[in-house]
């Protein structure tokens, strides 16, 4: 389920409100390619949703951030949720993708 | 080291000798306990095990089997009876022994383990019915050093910039297999920390190109941890079959791989693979992947496997290069010892034989050549004549070793023994290239160490009393060998206090060898020492001293058909003479003819041969000795000494044959000389092993038997008889 908000200036926002794993990276995998066209200049997307993220989630951000930087937008990850953050803790992939990370302080692992 | 591994080997073999022989002797006392024979024959491998020991340090047997000798020594003179319960315990001392002797064979430097100390101690309080007499044992210190482990890491191993690298490449179908890469590195995390992960894919993939079910990642992780390998790959145990796995030992682990590497025994040949699984540096699944890839490699380009090692990562060069240098070592030195070939000595025997007779047959052909002025045979005859006799040669050589080996194993004897006695003594070689039968040289090891033994303890004097004699501080033990005529001699001579006739006559006399009332000659006196149950020493230690040795010595040389003789001068020196027969199946003989009758001399017994004009030689019938330039020589017509019944008659000029045993002369008088002849030595049999004069037969080409003379045996012979008859004109 992911939630799309369009503005005009080019800027997308899109909510992911699911599990990113390899039970829906297919359907996954569309959403983000369709996000990806000639007239999006920056794509923000909101990972607070995500109670999950598996190897085959992580390949569809980390191909993301390749087609971003191919197509000349930038991708913002927002709001990352707990299981986004564990992973990237663990792969050390907050560098790689630059965006600030805000840990909640209710956060179990802090 | 290399010139103490023969002589431990040499112990080895003579302690499981001695073992089986008194496991034989024990077993033989369950159904007849009163035979003495036996007892001596347990004391004796106890006495010898314990003394052998001694020589080589092994102080935990010598402890064990100086307490089983104690006893034994009480049963030996009955002080002590022996029943099947005494057996038993005995028997079990005997594996005991057995088990402690392994260990320090192949652990020399450690202390023996707690239960082998404790087994000792038991048997020994079985033995002796109290516990006390066992302090020896419990003196020894009981560290036991730690073997070398795989899995400890020195301290310096934890430094931060030193990581595994871990790199794992997974297949298209990893995720939808189940696999999760992610949980696989969260496991890792529990083993160590992660300090570096690189996250790749494969580059030019684009979004809306990819199956988002295949798995596309690669990873490479610099993991910091004080686990090893294995355990490493464990963790991915389950991914094997969807991910290439690479795990790269840290720079450290490299130190420490490479200090195992030179730690690794070097007794056996290795696959590179086996000695690296061996150290820990690369695990049974890596190597046969490598393997695997390897055959699956095109034959044209099969890459070696440490180059394929270093391609892939699993291990840094130098590990490798160290490990390829290992085996060189090891494969060397395996050929090394692959140079020489243990062959059954019954084998070899038997080849002898075979040869023996190959030299007969070439003999028997030669004759009938001969015989049928068969001149185109001729040349073939010849060339295969001359090839018999280099194989003649090569066989026996096949036999013959220099004694130099065996003499060269008493130098760390002397060296230890010197030191545990508190002399100061040096051993000098002379002679070590005299060769002989293989099989002489393994059985006088026996003895020439119980006699050199003899001249450690009690021959050389400590050095003050040297100094006191005016000698010198340093004593010299010598040990010559040299040819002579046929034989081989060895003599073992010391420079110490000599033997005291008047104490070994003394003790002969305690024991009840001798009479009171008897006269003998100083070499008789000196002989008593060979007898069994005397010894002067008035304390037995150690190395001798509790009169075994000396009997057993001279059984063993004269089973070798050899003879052992002694002299000594108080204050000066003793020295011990060994003759010894060179054993040789075949050898060079030396053909004379007597009443229609060959005789082989051997030839290097064969001083001189001159022709018997009797008017010059001026022969002395009734005394029996010829006139030879004006020397007195003893001599034996040979026609008449073998046939004595027949009358004899002299139809020919007679020869006479001079030859020499030592310093003793005789002539042998024949009747006709044949010449030089290849002799094969065929041992006569059980029925004519006792005759006189006679040492063996040979069969010549033509079929005929000729007897072989035992010269020695004429020799004296002949002596004698001029000495009766010396003796006999003197009274007249």
């Amino acid at each position: 389920m992911t939630e799309n908000t369009k503005k005009n200036d080019g800027i997308h926002h899109l909510s992911i409100k699911e599990d990113m794993t390899i039970y829906n990276a297919q359907t996954l995998k569309d959403t983000l390619l369709g996000q990806c066209h000639a007239g999006t200049r920056e794509l923000h997307l909101d990972l607070s949703g995500v109670t999950e993220l598996d190897s085959a989630g992580l390949q569809l951000l980390l191909l993301l951030k390749t087609e971003a930087r191919e197509r000349g937008f930038s991708l913002r990850l927002l709001r990352h949720s707990e299981a986004v953050i564990e992973v990237f803790e663990l792969l050390k992939l907050g560098m790689y993708f630059g965006d600030p990370i805000v840990i909640p302080a209710t956060w179990k692992k802090s | 080291m290399s010139d103490i591994n023969p002589a431990l080997e040499t112990f080895a073999q003579e302690v499981e000798e001695l073992l089986t022989a008194m496991e034989e002797a024990l077993l033989g006392l369950d159904s007849n306990p009163d035979d003495s024979e036996a007892i001596n024959s347990i004391f004796r491998a106890m006495h010898t095990i314990k003394g052998s020991s001694g020589l080589f340090g092994f102080d935990d047997v010598v402890a064990f089997t100086h307490e089983v000798e104690t006893v034994l020594d009480q049963v030996r003179n009955n002080e002590r009876a022996i029943d099947p319960e005494l057996i038993a315990v005995l028997l079990a001392c005997k594996d005991h022994t057995a088990q402690i002797i392994q260990h320090v064979l192949f652990n020399e430097a450690l202390s023996l383990p707690e239960d082998l100390q404790q087994l000792g101690q038991a048997l020994i309080s079985q033995l002796t019915g109290s516990a006390e007499s066992v302090a020896s044992a419990d003196d020894l210190p009981a560290t036991q050093a730690e073997p070398a482990d795989h899995f400890e890491v020195d301290s310096n191993t934890t430094d931060s910039s030193d990581n595994w690298v871990i790199s794992l490449a997974f297949k298209a179908n990893a995720l939808r297999n189940g696999m999760d890469p992610l949980s696989f590195i969260r496991y890792l995390q529990t083993l160590g920390k992660i300090s570096e992960v690189i996250v790749s894919l494969p580059p030019l993939i684009r979004l809306e190109d990819i199956n988002p079910e295949d798995c596309y990642l690669n990873f490479k992780i610099a993991f910091n941890s004080n686990t090893d390998k294995k355990t490493i790959e464990n963790v991915f145990e389950f991914a094997e079959d969807d991910c290439d796995i690479h795990i790269l030992p840290p720079n450290s682990r490299q130190e420490h791989y490479l200090q195992l590497l030179a730690n690794l025994p070097e007794d056996q040949f290795k696959r590179l693979g086996e000695m690296l699984i061996d150290i820990g540096a690369l695990t049974d699944k890596e190597v046969s992947h490598i393997l695997d890839e390897q055959r699956a490699a095109e034959q044209t380009d099969v890459k070696p496997m440490g180059e394929m090692l270093v391609e892939q990562n699993l291990l840094q060069q130098p590990v490798i290069e160290q490990a390829l240098l290992k085996q060189e070592a090891v494969k060397q030195r395996i050929n090394k010892e692959s140079n020489y070939i243990r062959v059954d000595a019954a084998k070899l025997g038997y080849l002898i034989n075979l040869v023996g007779e190959l030299v007969i047959s070439g003999a028997a052909m030669r004759l009938m050549v001969d015989k049928h002025g068969l001149s185109d045979v001729d040349d073939v005859a010849s060339t295969m004549g001359d090839l018999v006799e280099d194989i003649r040669d090569t066989a026996l050589q096949l036999r013959m070793v220099q004694i130099g080996e065996t003499f060269t194993r008493f130098q760390r004897v002397v060296h230890d023994v010197s030191k545990e006695l508190g002399k100061q003594i040096q051993l000098q070689i002379t002679g070590g290239e005299a060769e002989l039968d293989k099989t002489v040289v393994e059985k006088i090891n026996d003895p020439l160490t119980h006699l050199v033994r003899n001249s450690l303890d009690h021959g050389i004097e400590t050095p003050e009393q040297r100094l006191q004699a005016g000698k010198p501080e340093k004593g010299t033990i010598q040990l010559n060998a040299y040819h002579d005529s046929g034989r081989i001699v060895i003599q073992i001579s010391d420079d110490g206090r000599g033997l005291d006739p008047d104490k070994i006559v003394a003790k002969a006399l305690a024991k009840g060898l001798i009479k009171a009332d008897q006269t003998l000659s100083k070499s008789e006196i000196y002989n008593l020492i060979f007898e069994p149950g005397l010894s002067t020493k008035e304390e037995a230690s150690n190395l001798s001293g509790r009169g075994v040795g000396m009997d057993v010595v001279k059984r063993n040389i004269e089973a070798l058909r050899g003879s052992v003789a002694v002299d000594s001068e108080v204050g000066v020196g003793t020295i011990v003479t060994i003759h010894l027969p060179l054993t040789l199946a075949i050898i060079d003989g030396f053909m004379v003819e007597a009443q229609q009758e060959r005789y082989i001399i051997p030839l290097s017994m064969v001083e001189e041969c001159v022709e018997m004009g009797s008017e010059e030689w001026l022969i002395d019938e009734v005394q029996h000795y010829v006139n030879l330039r004006g020397q007195v020589l003893p001599y034996l017509r040979l026609g008449d000494f073998f046939h004595n019944n027949k009358k004899h008659t002299q139809t020919k000029r007679e020869s006479l044959v001079v030859v020499r045993f030592g310093e003793a002369k005789a002539g042998f008088v024949v009747d006709e000389l044949h010449g030089e002849n290849q002799t094969v030595i065929k041992p006569l049999g059980q029925l004519f092993e006792n005759l006189n004069g006679i040492g063996g037969a040979t069969v010549l080409g033509s079929g005929d038997v000729a007897l072989i003379l035992d010269v020695q045996g004429l020799i004296q012979h002949a002596k004698k008889r001029v000495g009766a008859n010396l003796a006999l004109t003197a009274t007249l």
